[in-house]
């Protein structure tokens, strides 16, 4: 059993606490938090185990379903979107979520991250983002900031980044939200919305890398670069009223976009139920 | 295939054969991305399956097609995909993790010539190496070769019942011309053709484990969302599911991906014969073209020419023992592909040092012709 997770927790009752401890993450990594704020949302919705699965690529991030007690399904690189897609659509009742990286879910497994938006099947991706490789050992990532270093961008980036919370709005997902591993309720809440939201949900949870991008960048370590995500956050609900120099460099968090469109699943149901009275011909 | 009084007889063509077994057998769920020459099959799953409550979805690519499978499958439904050489190239990588999570479902590949691009609207039986060792790591594969629009209905059906008595994917190798071409068939009914469905687990949730050793080595399977909470993972793992580095473990669960196929590989063995009883010569040939061997064997017997043909229904696990056998007695084999020489080398595995071993290879993208294969038996005879 860890020590940091007791029998008192609303933790303990979901995680797979006699197997699997202690987990791969250096210490002060994010990801745990993560974590933690998805089962405190899931507690809090009242959901059962049972319909839930936990669906991941490859990566830190993605090691996270298997400390979980739910359905678990830790898939190949990029393709957690995939697997997940055929979960729900042969099960649509369960609550289907994806956990990746920014690697694992916008370079490798960028296609299925697009073209779920697109298709708006229900299932809610959180992204946890920390700019960086870190099972690998450091390499660049789509989110590795121009400049920045990474141990393949040994003399700064060359590259442009993905804004996650734009792409996925540009690709067509019904809900996109964003938070730090520094604001944890605001973070609880979030990926709470995200589950309930019917239709493609994204939830961006910045997060850090203390081990690498850290190191590489001076950034500091794992205090110092949560304390730095406070200071750089800004609710999107306050930047509305603030001058645009005000905004410039800042993470704009909260729920970032938020529409109704046709949701995959329900619709293919419909198809379904229109042929109903054939099957029922056609049995009797 | 029997006929009753209420079979329906049909002209079929071979991928509607192929969509029409894969229902038969009770697939619920296909993923796909258009390719040609395959894409029939799912043009007919997209109109087919919500008629009866089966899910289609097409996919991104084909990478997310085998996802899709795969995972539906994990979620309890009997799956397939239909590709052609490049897609199931692209399909590789989560080939291999439905064989290390041991996860039923079907791949078609309806052959055309390669490599890369190739010959799109052409035939080739080049992808039979690859459907037996097209994924990374050791494993075992499971594939098989329908000849005629009746076999790509029957040997669907058979892939979905290995796929489900077995735990793990298999490969229907169909290819352009048998995909494209037409013939009257007589669908079964309902019953005719045995199904099996994959072991539910009957133990309560709490002392099920998703990778369980059994004496046959395959263990029962739930699925997603039916209160047996389980952890899948690529990594290599331990009976619960969870990773591990063992190095007991680990050899645990690769011979358990081995053995339980190469010990019970009697079960799947399908070989034809015609003719081989008294033959001294023997043609090795399945697929399409074993058509056009059938028939130049044929020819060679009315020049009295004691010519026979074996032809391996389930390519993969070769039928060893069998072909081994018969073999015994025989001066000549000649193994007539339409690639380069692919299953020529298991032949002569099995022929090593008892018989002659020639080949006929066609590659360019045209079936073999009776008269081709006839004329190469004379010259080896």
């Amino acid at each position: 059993m860890p020590a940091t997770v007791q029998p008192s927790d609303v933790a303990y009752n979901y995680l797979r606490v006699k197997k699997n401890f202690p987990n791969v993450w250096c210490a002060g990594c994010g990801i745990g938090t993560v974590m933690g704020s998805i089962i405190r949302a899931i507690d809090k919705l009242g959901y059962s185990k049972n319909d839930i699965a936990l669906v991941s690529g490859i990566g830190c991030s993605s090691r996270l379903p298997v400390y979980c007690d739910f359905n678990t399904l830790h898939t190949t690189h990029g393709r957690a979107i995939a697997f997940a897609t055929g979960v729900k659509l042969a099960k649509p009742h369960m609550k289907v979520i994806v956990i990746t990286g920014d690697g694992d879910g916008l370079a490798i497994g960028g296609n299925h991250f697009i073209h779920a938006c697109r298709r708006n099947i229900d299932i809610t991706t959180i992204l946890i983002n920390n700019h960086i490789y870190g099972m690998t050992g450091g390499q660049c990532s789509p989110t590795t900031a121009h400049d920045k270093k990474a141990t393949t961008a040994p003399y700064g980036n060359l590259e442009n980044t993905f804004d996650v919370a734009q792409l996925a709005q540009a690709a067509g997902a019904s809900f996109v939200s964003r938070s730090t591993v520094y604001h944890v309720q605001q973070m609880d809440k979030l990926i709470g919305l995200a589950l309930e939201k019917k239709g493609f949900s994204l939830f961006e949870a910045i997060s850090n890398c203390h081990t690498y991008y850290g190191r590489l960048n001076k950034e500091g370590d794992a205090v110092s670069m949560i304390q730095d995500m406070k200071k750089i956050a800004l609710p999107i609900k306050a930047a509305k009223v603030l001058p645009p120099e005000k905004t410039k460099g800042k993470l704009l968090t909260g729920v970032l976009w938020d529409v109704e469109k046709p949701e995959f699943c329900s619709e293919y149901q419909k198809l379904i139920d229109n042929f109903k009275d054939e099957r029922e011909k056609n049995n009797a | 295939m029997a006929q009753s009084k209420n079979s329906v007889r049909r002209l079929v063509q071979g991928n509607e054969a192929s969509m029409l077994g894969a229902l038969y057998a009770g697939c619920n769920f296909f993923a796909g991305y258009p390719i040609t020459p395959s894409t029939e099959i799912a043009e007919g799953m997209a109109r087919m399956l919500p008629k009866k409550g089966g899910r289609f979805i097409q996919m991104e690519d084909e990478i997310g097609s085998m996802g899709a499978i795969i995972g539906a499958s994990a979620a309890g439904a009997k799956t397939m995909t239909a590709t052609s050489g490049p897609g199931f190239s692209l399909m590789q990588e989560n080939i291999g993790y439905a064989y290390i999570t041991e996860v039923p479902c079907v791949v078609v590949n309806v052959q055309r010539g390669g490599p890369s691009t190739g010959l799109p609207t052409k035939i080739g039986q080049q992808d039979t190496m690859q459907a037996r060792w097209g994924t990374h790591g050791d494993y075992t594969a499971i594939s098989v070769a329908p000849a005629s629009v009746r076999e790509c209905f029957e040997q669907t059906v058979k892939a979905f019942n290995f796929s489900e008595r077995f735990r793990t994917p298999v490969t229907v190798l169909s290819d352009e011309v048998l995909g494209h071409m037409r013939e009257v068939i007589t669908l079964p009914e309902e019953g005719e053709i045995e199904i099996i469905n994959r072991e539910k687990p009957d133990v309560p949730a709490e002392w099920y484990h998703h990778f369980e050793a059994t004496p046959n080595l395959v263990s029962p399977m739930a699925g997603f969302g039916e209160g047996y909470r389980f952890h899948m993972t690529g990594l290599v793992h331990d009976p619960e599911g969870f990773p591990t580095a063992d190095t007991n473990e680990i050899r645990k669960k690769l011979s358990k991906l081995r053995n339980k196929i190469v010990r019970f590989s009697d079960e799947l063995v399908q070989l034809e014969t015609t003719m081989m009883d008294d033959a001294n010569i023997a043609v090795v040939a399945y697929g399409t073209a074993a058509r056009a061997a059938q028939q130049a064997v044929l020819m060679a017997r009315d020049k009295r020419i004691r010519a026979g043909l074996i032809r391996p229904i389930t390519i993969w696990p070769f039928a060893d023992d069998q072909i081994r056998a018969l073999l015994k007695g025989i001066k000549t084999v000649l193994v007539v592909e339409l690639n380069m020489g692919q299953i020529v080398h298991e032949v002569d595995r099995l022929a090593h040092r008892h018989c002659k071993v020639e080949s006929l290879n066609r590659f360019d993208g045209e079936v073999l012709d009776p008269v081709e294969i006839f004329k190469r038996i004379l010259e080896v005879k």
